[in-house]
């Protein structure tokens, strides 16, 4: 019943800062919002038992990404929106489209979650880090190696963009 | 119930007090410790040599006017010195201030609020938090003092960052473990303080922590002939208060963490050596405390010791020096560990 309790105080809270995050009229709010939203998931991680992926979601998300988002957003000057882009009809198309897929979605993840009820009890041990070590550099060294190299690609990428001359 | 419930919230109420009675005290200490490097005397008027200065000052902050200007987004201008403050508090809820097993009326109390698995990593993202009030107190006063400042000041704790993070990977592989307790008790076995067996990681790590908690030399963000205060310069008040607090409990943060990672926590000098055995009748606490102590004096002597760094001297410090000497420290600490199995 607790249980339950704290997950739905949890969902309310991640979907409602969602929410603030698209109708916020300044962007440097919006952004403040996401961190919630973000903090809120990292204490969802913790109450499903999972401490090493929620201080993981604060350090990279809520520490890291998003500060970076702030730096954006505080530095380029977004206080008057051109005409394009306040025209709610313009990305009508494209925003029902996205909307639909999102739909089509959650609706299968439901339709999957009805059909075969996730595993309950199977339960983290204490020491779900160094499981998730192990796994990470036995079972699935190849996928990890793989995402290392494409983020090493992508910063050599900013370098290129960020200075031509080199 | 008394366990679960009970215990803990008087450990937080008892670590908290101590932690804002410490800042206090640390205030008044620097302004002595900075009085006699330049041959003053530092406060000499509230109390016996300036005792009671911290509540003639905590008093003046209460009463002072606190001032919004007009151009302050409200919201986010009250939000910045709560954002500063909160994550410099709460990463005392992991750090292991006595030992397991604290006897106190009979009842064995283990001395610290939690003890987490993940415990070093959550102090790592509570203290990438702690950026967001400098940030948002820049941005939301609306000024060009505070904006750059705040600019600087998320620069230097990103790049910083980097470096402190390596130094607590070199840790970790010394230790085998996440967990603060865990660190420690490592240390007990292995009969060395981790600063010994890691000099370079612990001196990243203090140049780290000083850069990181925007001490000098490395006190850029309120370099004062420039940016007058830097980015608090909008605030007064009980809201400027929150931004002192932070940075001295992020002080203390640093100095804990230093003491727990480096210096053994509770520990007294060489755990294993029988005939020391006359420092373990002082109580680990102590220990610890004085410990921390020597860290928050260090960072006093080094602000009355050091001229502040010029900014494109900071940032090749901390990327072309820190950085590098951090990355190269746990490839070595790799080698070592796998040579010497």
């Amino acid at each position: 019943m607790a249980e339950a309790v704290t997950f739905y105080i949890f969902a309310a809270l991640i979907l409602g800062f969602a929410v603030m995050v698209i109708t916020a009229k300044s962007t440097v709010h919006s952004v403040l919002y996401l961190v919630a939203d973000f903090l809120c998931v990292a204490g969802l991680y913790v109450f499903l038992q999972a401490q090493f992926l929620a201080v993981i979601q604060v350090m990279v998300y809520a520490g890291g990404i998003v500060v970076l988002y702030l730096f954006v957003v505080m530095l380029v000057n977004l206080k008057k929106p051109p005409e394009l882009y306040s025209d709610p009809r313009r990305l009508g198309k494209l925003g029902l489209a996205m909307a639909l897929g999102v739909t089509a979605e959650l609706g299968a993840i439901a339709t999957y979650g009805w059909i075969k009820p996730a595993v309950t009890g199977a339960g983290l041990s204490p020491k779900n880090v160094e499981q998730l070590g192990r796994a990470l550099y036995s079972d699935y060294v190849v996928p990890f190696e793989v995402a290392s190299v494409l983020l090493l690609v992508a910063m050599v990428g900013a370098i290129v963009l960020a200075k031509r001359e080199l | 119930m008394l366990e679960t419930v009970i215990f803990p919230l008087i450990k937080i109420v008892i670590v908290l007090g101590s932690v804002l009675a410490t800042v206090m005290y640390i205030v008044l200490l620097e302004r002595k410790v900075q009085a006699w490097v330049q041959v003053r005397l530092g406060p000499m008027r509230v109390g016996y040599h300036g005792i009671m200065q911290p509540l003639a000052d905590v008093l003046k902050l209460f009463s002072k006017e606190d001032i919004t200007p007009t151009k302050v987004d409200v919201g986010v201008f009250t939000l910045a010195p709560i954002m500063a403050l909160v994550p410099a508090l709460i990463a005392f809820a992991v750090i292991p201030f006595g030992s397991n097993e604290m006897k106190l009326f009979g009842l064995t109390i283990p001395g610290r609020i939690a003890d987490v698995n993940v415990g070093m990593l959550y102090i790592v993202s509570v203290a990438g938090l702690g950026i967001y009030g400098i940030i948002l107190g820049g941005w939301a006063s609306n000024s060009k003092y505070p904006l750059i400042a705040s600019l600087r000041a998320s620069a230097q704790l990103i790049s910083y960052e980097i470096a402190v993070t390596m130094t607590l990977v070199t840790v970790i592989m010394l230790s085998g473990t996440l967990s603060m307790v865990g660190i420690i008790e490592a240390q007990k076995t292995q009969g060395w303080w981790f600063a010994f067996m890691q000099p370079v990681a612990f001196f990243i790590y203090f140049v780290g922590g000083l850069a990181e908690t925007n001490r000098a030399p490395f006190d850029l963000p309120e370099a004062e002939q420039e940016l007058v205060a830097g980015f608090h310069t909008e605030y007064s008040g009980m809201r400027f208060a929150f931004f002192f607090l932070a940075e001295y409990a992020n002080m203390i943060v640093v100095s804990a963490v230093a003491t727990t990672l480096f210096f053994g926590g509770w520990l007294q000098p060489f755990p294993n050596v029988s005939w020391l055995w006359f420092l373990g009748l002082i109580p680990g606490w102590i220990w610890f405390c004085l410990k921390t102590f020597v860290f928050l004096y260090l960072f006093l002597w080094v602000r009355a010791t050091f001229p502040r760094y010029r900014y494109d001297q900071l940032m090749r410090l901390g990327w072309k020096w820190l950085i590098p000497l951090a990355i190269l420290n746990v490839v070595v600490t790799g080698f070592l560990k796998v040579l010497l199995k």
